[in-house]
């Protein structure tokens, strides 16, 4: 028995063709048998209310969190465990970063979890903090960012930009497409003249001058816009919800 | 002179080509990206209209042999000094990280920050140093075991170019800000596509030079080499799926998002572990190990059932990268258990290293060579018993996301990536400069001892720091209340942090005696000291079995 | 290619391949590395079956014994809220007042509202409630919107300047030099006033111009001596406390472009009964001062 099976192998070592094919038949098993259920099994995704897309501000500072490579410190991936669900929050769902592309889970916390950090500090906070962390706290090891509120916010064509989600699917309409680069100046400036019209295409937006100066439209502006709606679409809390998801099998 | 035409007409292409994206590029990043492509494309057009003989004029600059009827050997020792040069960077970045994070102060500005330096780390030691270390060791071995020069050869030159310029291309990106967001899978979407184009040409003359070989039976090492060429590019292609925002830019938006982008990301990126950092170096290890210790391997079956069993289990095992996420429980369950098959198939190709040793056990204490692959071999049983056991979810769910990931990386990395590819580095410089034996086995001793000893504080600093996050995080007070807020853990692991940087200086200073020791053999020096045992080489013997017509080409 | 022979340390036979030198034995498996991965297998034979794992086309197998990273969770969180549920309710069946008159009910809704701080509130006022510029000590008695512990909670409960919240406290120092109310020699003059009343500085003819201008501009708010208003939140400007620098430049700083201090409403991130507790344990921490508060309690949210 046992030599015989190194007997047949000898055929495979012997022929080139036959081993690429078997070994790429062999690799190839795993991938398919793991991934393509989660595009078809519908509860991998819950269903859920209150996820938009990002509006153009925010996404641009989305952008900025992956360039500076924020997602290497912090996750934005709640655990259900006690005490990731008391620190940060409830636990994180698939459906809160269904239009994230790339998801930004990450897999470090060298910094805390993220994914709730929406609404917990003020605009100045983070200001001040991503300028000089240690000043807020001392035993921080963050690197200090203040030059992200001396760049104007120059992401290139922001339509562009949002028609490029849309056809991987986010499901920007076409008035948000068009309007992509003054709704991300509006969106900082609530007297801005198209700020009315931002607030009816993302009425759950938050409209402010984000980073402390009302006559500069930053990429500081854009990573607070980012970090403030973090966490803050879905009404996770909601008891019914929790319920369903607590006695869901078969996930 | 027609394919000097060719060969020119598209270099010019490419140059204008070039030259028109850096005209319309729509960020500066990609401007200055292009501005590097162009001045490739300048040097290409550059050499082949001025026609020299390049491997004569590197063979000069390396003060390398030629190869009359050999082996073609030329890109491989380009490559063993690429893999020397990119070890060190890496190195070298990866201790100013480690400082980074022990005192945050030495954070650059905009593109020395901690952030933008860490990818260019991983790629620079995964990709540059390890990736060199295996295409040049495949095609070195490729052609031994097969008794057949490299299948095309010109192919091979732009296998190893093409490879530095995406290199070049990647690192550059990220200092600049370009990256895609996905951990090891960082370069945006043209140099994806380059990388392709290269990693294609590279299957092509692997695939090529088996198609050709002399021995009837395929060695176990190109097994190896051939299923990560095969499983990268399916990786590598799955993966970087993406819709670039406008063709004249740098940023691109994956295909994928949520859960299911998180899915295919850690499939691609366990599987860079599981192909990348431990396919191919086992390729490797199949080769030098026998080689070195001059025996035969321990066990022929067990090659059969530790290869099949490891390729076919690695590809499941990457939702342990997502344990306790949003990810779908089942997918997790997976994740483990095929983590915990991987166990034994991992340790398979431990044992048919470290028992090749039977017979020739005394080696350990004379041939330092020998010493750093039994190191590599033990730190990888030690990496590879560890993930399993990190795969476990109850233990994942103390040790995700604290430094007890980065320790296991190490471990493996340092231990296992390092030592192996350091070792094989000293088998070859030596054979490939036609050099009797290398500058100094002395200070391959000295580089083993500091290396182990860098590992050393390196791992236990970093599962000592993981251990006191995960506990931190989670501890609570006799009330029922957390006890710590997430700055006290900070605070806490401090000293850990600047233990690492000891261990990164050690690991270092290994690396830079070890390019000192390859220098010094390539330029023909060898030190006055008493010898320490070392295989027999018979440089006669080191050749093709191949019909005379088909060597000269 | 070579003949099978036996090699000799080892006496197994070789494979009978050869490349480039190097053979192959013809060991068979290691007995304990065969067995030990059967082990595994199975041991991943009967995990797959206890626990969710094969995908099929509706869900995955739920596995025997039924487990859920998300039920499990819930689970040990109501083990965890019915441990806690009779001194939670009670916490809050107890008005706030109350709360120090129970030494139990005290200790629990201290140790609860310390690990609560430790956690969300010690980025912004500091590990030790110390704060910080910006944001305020919450040692000392010098309180910014009330120091009673209903006055606290409110605090707490609804933020500062917290626009989406109607209960917030609300309050907006004028920028008055950048935007002209005030000439740069003006604020300095009102600098040097509140230098002087500070005791900083002893009076000079630059703090006499600034008085008359602290009334007609300043006193509405920190009132006619600058003593401060609590329910403007606009601090006590004649001690030695200051939330943003009590040094020529700070102060100048201030006068000119004013700040905006806010707070979370941790009403809205958290439960009813943290938010008890955090004020009692702010309450505690030193600067607490006694009831007869001018701002009217507010009432705490359902319990869920
Ligand atoms: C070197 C690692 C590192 C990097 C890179 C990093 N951070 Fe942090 N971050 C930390 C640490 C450590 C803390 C905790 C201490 C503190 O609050 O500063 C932190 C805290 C934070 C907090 C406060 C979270 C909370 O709940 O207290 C935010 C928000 C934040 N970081 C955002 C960012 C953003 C945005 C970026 C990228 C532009 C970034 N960080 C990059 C390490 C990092
Ligand atoms: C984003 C930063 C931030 C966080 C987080 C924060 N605070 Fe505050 N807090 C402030 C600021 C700013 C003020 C002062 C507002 C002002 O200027 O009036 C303040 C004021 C207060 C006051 C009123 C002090 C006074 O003198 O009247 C209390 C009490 C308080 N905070 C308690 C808390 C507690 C408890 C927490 C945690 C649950 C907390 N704070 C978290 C920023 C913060
Ligand atoms: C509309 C009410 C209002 C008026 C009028 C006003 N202030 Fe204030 N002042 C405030 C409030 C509210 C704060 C606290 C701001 C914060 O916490 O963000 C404050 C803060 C200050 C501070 C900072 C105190 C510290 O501890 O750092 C100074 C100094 C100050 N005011 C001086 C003045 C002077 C001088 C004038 C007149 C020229 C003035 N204020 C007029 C409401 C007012
Ligand atoms: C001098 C030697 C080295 C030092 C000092 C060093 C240091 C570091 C540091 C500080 C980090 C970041 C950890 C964090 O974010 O907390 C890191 C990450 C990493 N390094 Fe190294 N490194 C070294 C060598 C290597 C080598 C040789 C390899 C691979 C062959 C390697 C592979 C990696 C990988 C894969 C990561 C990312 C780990 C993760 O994301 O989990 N490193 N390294
Ligand atoms: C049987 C083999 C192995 C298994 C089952 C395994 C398992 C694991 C697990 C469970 C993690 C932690 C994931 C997390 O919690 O985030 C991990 C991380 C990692 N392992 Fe392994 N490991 C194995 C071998 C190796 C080897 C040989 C290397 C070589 C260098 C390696 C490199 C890494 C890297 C780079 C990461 C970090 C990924 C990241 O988060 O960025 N592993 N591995
Ligand atoms: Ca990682
Ligand atoms: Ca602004
Ligand atoms: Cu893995």
């Amino acid at each position: 028995m046992a030599t015989s099976f190194a007997e047949r192998h000898r055929t495979i070592e012997r022929n080139i063709t036959l081993l690429a094919v078997l070994a790429f038949v062999v690799v190839i098993v795993g991938g398919i048998v793991e991934i393509a259920p989660l595009f078809w099994i519908d509860n991998t995704i819950e269903k859920v209310k209150g996820v938009r897309p990002y509006t153009p501000l925010e996404q641009a500072g989305r952008d900025i969190y992956v360039r500076e490579g924020c997602y290497l410190c912090h996750s934005q991936m709640i655990r259900p465990f006690r005490d990731e669900v008391e620190r940060y929050g409830h636990y994180s769902l698939a459906a809160e970063s269904m239009y994230d592309h790339p998801f930004q889970w990450g897999s470090e916390r060298t910094g805390p979890d993220l994914a709730r950090v929406g609404g917990r500090y003020s605009d100045a906070w983070h200001v001040q903090h991503l300028t000089d962390p240690r000043s807020l706290v001392p035993e921080s090891i963050m690197p200090p960012y203040g030059f992200l509120a001396k760049h104007e916010l120059n992401q290139g064509d922001m339509r562009a930009e949002l028609a490029t989600l849309y056809d991987v699917g986010v499901p920007y309409r076409k008035d948000q497409i068009a309007a992509a680069n003054d709704d991300m100046a509006a969106q900082a400036n609530p007297d801005a003249p198209g700020a009315a019209d931002f607030r009816k295409r993302y009425p759950t937006a938050q409209v402010r001058d984000f980073d402390g100066d009302p006559a500069k439209l930053t990429e500081m502006d854009a990573l607070v816009a980012y970090l403030q709606v973090l966490g803050t679409m879905v009404d996770v809390n909601a008891a019914a919800a929790n319920e369903t998801l607590s006695k869901e099998k078969g996930r | 002179m027609e394919s000097v035409l060719t060969r020119a007409g598209l270099w010019f292409a490419a140059l204008v080509l070039a030259l028109l994206a850096v005209a319309g590029a729509v960020d500066t990043p990609f401007a200055i990206q292009m501005g590097i492509v162009a001045v490739a494309a300048c040097l290409g057009l550059w050499f082949t209209l001025r026609q020299p003989d390049y491997d004569a004029i590197a063979r000069g600059i390396l003060r390398a042999p030629a190869d009359q009827g050999r082996y073609d050997d030329d890109v491989i020792r380009w490559g063993v000094i690429a893999t020397v040069f990119w070890g060190m960077a890496g190195f070298l970045v990866g201790v100013l990280i480690a400082a980074q994070l022990a005192w945050p102060l030495l954070n650059m500005g905009e593109f020395g920050n901690f952030g933008r330096l860490r990818p260019l780390h991983t790629s620079a030691v995964i990709f540059a140093f390890g990736g060199n270390a295996l295409i040049a060791t495949s095609f070195y071995v490729v052609q031994r075991t097969c008794r057949a020069r490299l299948a095309f050869p010109g192919l091979a030159r732009f296998v190893f170019w093409g490879y530095q310029l995406f290199i070049v291309l990647a690192a550059t990106g990220y200092l600049l800000g370009i990256t895609q967001g996905k951990e090891y899978a960082e370069p945006e979407w043209y140099v994806d596509i380059w990388l392709t184009v290269v990693w294609v040409s590279y299957l092509a003359v692997f695939v090529g030079t088996l198609a050709r070989r002399s021995e009837p039976h395929i060695y176990v090492a190109n097994w190896f080499y051939l299923s990560f060429i095969l499983t990268v590019a399916m990786l590598h292609l799955v993966n970087n799926v993406s819709l670039p925002v406008s063709w004249l830019g740098s940023r691109s938006f994956s295909a994928y998002a949520g859960v299911q982008g998180a899915l295919i990301q850690w499939w691609y990126g366990h599987n860079a572990v599981g192909f990348f950092l431990t396919a191919g170096f086992l390729g490797m290890m199949y080769y030098f190990v026998p080689k070195q210790a001059e025996r035969p391997v321990y066990s022929y079956r067990l090659s059969i059932i530790h290869f099949w069993a490891l390729i076919f289990l690695y590809i499941w095992a990457g939702p342990h990268h997502l344990h306790y996420t949003a990810l779908p429980d089942w997918a997790q369950t997976l994740g483990m258990v095929f983590s915990v098959m991987l166990w034994m198939p991992s340790w398979g190709g431990m044992i048919n290293g470290l028992m090749t040793l039977n017979g020739a056990w005394d080696k350990i204490r004379t041939d330092p060579i020998i010493r750093l692959m039994v190191a590599a071999l033990a730190f990888y049983g030690m990496s590879t018993f560890e993930g399993p056991l990190m795969s476990v979810k109850s233990v994942n769910a103390l040790s995700h996301y604290t430094n007890w990931t980065i320790g296991h990386v190490h471990s493996g990395a340092l231990g296992w990536n390092g030592m192996i590819t350091f070792s094989a580095l000293y088998y070859l410089t030596p054979r490939l400069w036609n050099r009797e034996r290398l500058y100094s086995l002395r200070m391959v001793n000295w580089h083993f001892w500091t290396a182990t000893i860098g590992i050393v504080f390196y791992a236990a600093s970093m599962w000592v720091a993981g251990l006191t996050q995960g506990l931190m995080w989670r501890e609570y007070g006799a009330d029922g209340y957390l006890v710590y807020s997430f700055a006290d853990a900070v605070a806490a692991i401090h000293p850990m942090y600047a233990l690492r940087v000891v261990g990164g200086l050690l690991y270092l200073s290994g690396a830079v005696i070890m390019t000192i020791n390859i220098w010094r053999t390539i330029l023909g020096h060898s030190r006055e000291e008493t010898p320490l045992g070392q295989p027999a080489f018979d440089p006669a013997k080191d050749r093709p079995l191949l019909p005379a017509t088909l060597i000269a080409h | 290619m070579s003949e099978k022979r036996i090699d000799e340390p080892t006496g197994t036979s070789t494979v009978g391949h050869e490349w480039d030198g190097i053979e192959e034995l013809d060991t068979p498996l290691p007995r304990w590395w065969l067995l030990t991965f059967y082990a595994c297998i199975v041991f991943s034979i009967g995990y797959v079956v206890v626990y969710p794992a094969i995908p099929m086309v509706h869900g995955a197998t739920a596995g025997l014994w039924g487990w859920t990273s998300r039920g499990t969770l819930t689970t040990e969180m109501r083990a965890e809220q019915a441990k806690h549920a009779t001194i939670k309710a009670a916490l809050l069946a107890t008005p706030l007042d109350a709360i120090d008159g129970d030494a139990h009910l005290r200790h629990e809704a201290i140790e609860g509202g310390k690990a609560a701080f430790r956690i969300h509130c010690t980025t912004c006022h500091g590990a030790g409630a110390a704060g910080g510029k910006g944001y305020p000590n919450l040692n000392d008695d010098d309180w910014l919107w009330g120091g009673d512990v209903d006055a606290i909670h409110a605090t707490i409960a609804h933020g500062v300047r917290q626009s989406a919240d109607t209960a917030s406290r609300m309050s907006q120092m004028p920028a008055f030099g950048s935007t002209g109310i005030l000439k740069p020699a003006e604020v300095q003059d009102v600098v040097s006033y509140v230098r002087s009343i500070s005791k900083q500085d002893a009076p000079d003819a630059a703090s006499a111009r600034g008085a008359t201008l602290f009334t007609a501009n300043c006193a509405v708010c920190h009132g006619p001596d600058g003593k401060g208003n609590r329910t403007l939140g606009a601090p006590n400007l004649s001690d030695s406390i200051w939330l943003y620098g009590g040094d020529r430049a700070s102060l100048t700083e201030t006068v000119t472009n004013a700040h905006y201090g806010q707070m979370p409403n941790w009403g809205a991130q958290l439960d009813p009964v943290t938010v008890k507790m955090l004020a009692v344990y702010v309450h505690s921490l030193g600067g607490g001062e006694k009831a007869a508060a001018p701002a009217p309690a507010p009432v705490a949210p359902a319990a869920k």
